[in-house]
């Protein structure tokens, strides 16, 4: 069964097509990656399944429900952690969950029970009480997964989880992410350019470029495929990136994106 | 450790379709409830950072102190503005109560755009949630910031001597009157947020409106003696009708100039219609 069912998604900005006809199916329980470099439109896609962006062209179904004519019950079946800071620095571990509590629906006997076991689930309660300007990258990133997963979702979406992050850090939401998979089966559609954060978590990747779909399969089929056409033994992950995104690392972004995602990191870091 | 897993049965809260009549029946006060609890969700959170960090309800309160112990004292010897059986100070103490308010709110906006700018707004996009009940959440954070400007210049306006209506009903009128501007403002501001996306446009727009909102008003003159089109902006003003139910409420005997059903009736008029234009345009923010 699908969770994510798209077809032919469109989205035009003027002139310019960020997300080009992207037909894609992602599996109940699975963990998939969307990779691409910066500006390929993963972002957009990610706004787009989560309702904030509605599409110029084409379909999407998340949990069965369409997201332009059903879009509450598809915010009820996700839960969504943007790339960029969303956890609020003025407020406590605690109080950010308990907004999120509310703004979920959760009945008030419920939502003391449910904060804290997200805040254990996440490594958590010892900080629930401090503020979390006072927070590391890492905590943070965890407090914004605890926010996403309170209404227990069926579906996560994590934009770019460990942007910023230092390696410990990035392998401790890791294992974090792991564990909304073994404990409560969600399936997890996350976005990365991280070719060992793909491979580390992700069953099945999706390449992404220029606002289309180049490539789709699990790391090792992509692999195995690149291989094939190249003739040459021993393809990573990233060279199969770079031979679907044609080779540009580095292409895309924007001064908008770039600083960002510099602000992004600065602020996690 | 077993947990359950994602496979509760669906908790119907009136958004999505009901049906029959019997459906609707149960549908909308269940849709109530929810939209007012997350209304007030919004506010729970100002109130928790304010307890945190009450340090900006301190700076605010510099200006209308200054307002009233200088410009108010001045004129108020000056005796050059004929405020009837009022002295000046006592005429505009609600005035600079609406002005305060008034300057709480119309920054509103760019709370709204640092929420964006940082992806707490995605965050709150996403969840099920009215758009016009965000609106409205940050609508009466606004108001929640709006009333520790009353016990300030209440208590100016007693270390001033001014004569005050201490009468409970007016004094929960006056508050009223404060959540109420202080939402419409609030609104108005997350409006203009929504259409300039930001910070720094912003600026130059929130300083570009707050003086005509302020000085084509009843708030530290009376309209009679403006020159005939700056009153006619004035009584298109919603800060005139906000000046005009504190001043009623306020001073003792004063008759205002359109009567207290007609200010809050306006006020309220202008509060639905801002809500229902910020609530779409809320969502701009985030594309």
């Amino acid at each position: 069964m699908h969770i994510v069912e798209t077809a032919n998604l469109t989205k035009r900005f003027g002139d310019l097509t960020a997300v080009d006809a992207f037909t894609l199916d992602v599996d109940v329980g699975e963990t998939f990656g969307l990779l691409g470099p910066n500006g390929a439109g993963k972002t957009t896609v990610i706004k787009m399944l989560t309702t904030l962006l509605p599409p110029t062209a084409g379909k999407a179904r998340i949990a069965g429900f369409d997201i332009e004519r059903r879009p509450n019950d598809v915010r009820r079946s996700i839960g969504y952690v943007p790339q960029i800071l969303s956890a609020d620095g003025t407020l406590t571990g605690y109080e950010n969950l308990l907004v999120f509590a509310r703004l979920y629906d959760l009945p008030p006997k419920e939502r003391a029970p449910r904060i804290e076991e997200a805040l254990q689930v996440m490594g958590l309660t010892d900080a629930k009480d401090r503020l979390v300007r006072t927070y590391s990258g890492g905590m943070i990133r965890r407090l914004e997964i605890a926010q996403s997963m309170i209404h227990r979702p069926r579906l996560l979406f994590l934009d770019e989880p460990t942007v910023g992050l230092d390696p410990l850090a990035r392998n401790a939401v890791w294992d974090y992410i792991r564990r909304l998979r073994t404990e409560y089966g969600m399936t997890i559609l996350l976005t990365t350019h991280y070719m060992e954060e793909a491979e580390t978590l992700c069953e099945r990747v999706a390449i992404m470029h220029l606002g289309k779909l180049s490539a789709l399969g699990t790391p090792k089929d992509l692999e195995r495929a690149v291989a094939e056409e190249t003739g040459s033994n021993g393809i990573t992950l990233n060279e199969v990136f770079a031979h679907y995104t044609g080779g540009e690392l580095d292409s895309g972004g924007n001064y908008r994106d770039t600083s960002r995602v510099r602000r992004t990191a600065r602020r996690l870091g | 450790m077993t947990r359950p897993g994602y496979a509760e049965p669906h908790v119907d809260l009136g958004d999505t379709e009901p049906v029959g009549f019997a459906g609707r029946l149960v549908a909308v006060p269940r849709y109530l409830r929810s939209y007012a609890a997350k209304s007030w969700a919004l506010v729970a959170m100002e109130a928790q950072k304010l307890r945190h960090d009450p340090t900006e309800l301190l700076t605010r309160m510099v200006q209308p102190a200054l307002w009233l112990v200088v410009f108010g004292e001045v004129f108020t010897q000056a005796r050059v503005i004929d405020t009837g059986p009022y002295p000046y100070i006592a005429f505009i103490t609600p005035g600079i109560l609406a002005q305060s308010v008034l300057f709480v709110a119309i920054f509103y906006g760019i709370a709204a755009i640092w929420e964006r700018d940082l992806g707490i707004l995605h965050k709150f996009m996403a969840t099920p949630t009215p758009r016009t009940a965000l609106v409205l959440g940050k609508a009466l954070s606004a108001g929640l910031r709006g009333l520790s400007q009353v016990i300030l210049v209440y208590a100016l306006a007693v270390a001033l001597g001014v004569g005050l209506n201490w009468n409970p009903l007016a004094l929960l009128g006056v508050l009223a009157v404060v959540l109420l501007g202080a939402a419409l403002f609030a609104t108005l501001s997350l409006i203009i947020a929504s259409l300039v996306k930001t910070r720094e446009r912003f600026m130059g727009i929130g300083q570009l409106l707050t003086m005509p909102l302020f000085f084509a008003s009843n708030a530290i003159y009376p309209i009679a003696i403006m020159p005939p089109w700056l009153q006619a902006i004035a009584v298109g003003n919603p800060m005139t009708y906000m000046v005009d139910a504190a001043r009623s409420l306020m001073l003792p005997g004063y008759a205002g100039l359109y009567g207290l059903p007609i200010d809050f009736a306006v006020l309220l008029g202008f509060v639905a219609v801002l809500l229902l234009i910020g609530g779409r345009c809320y969502e701009g923010l985030v594309r």
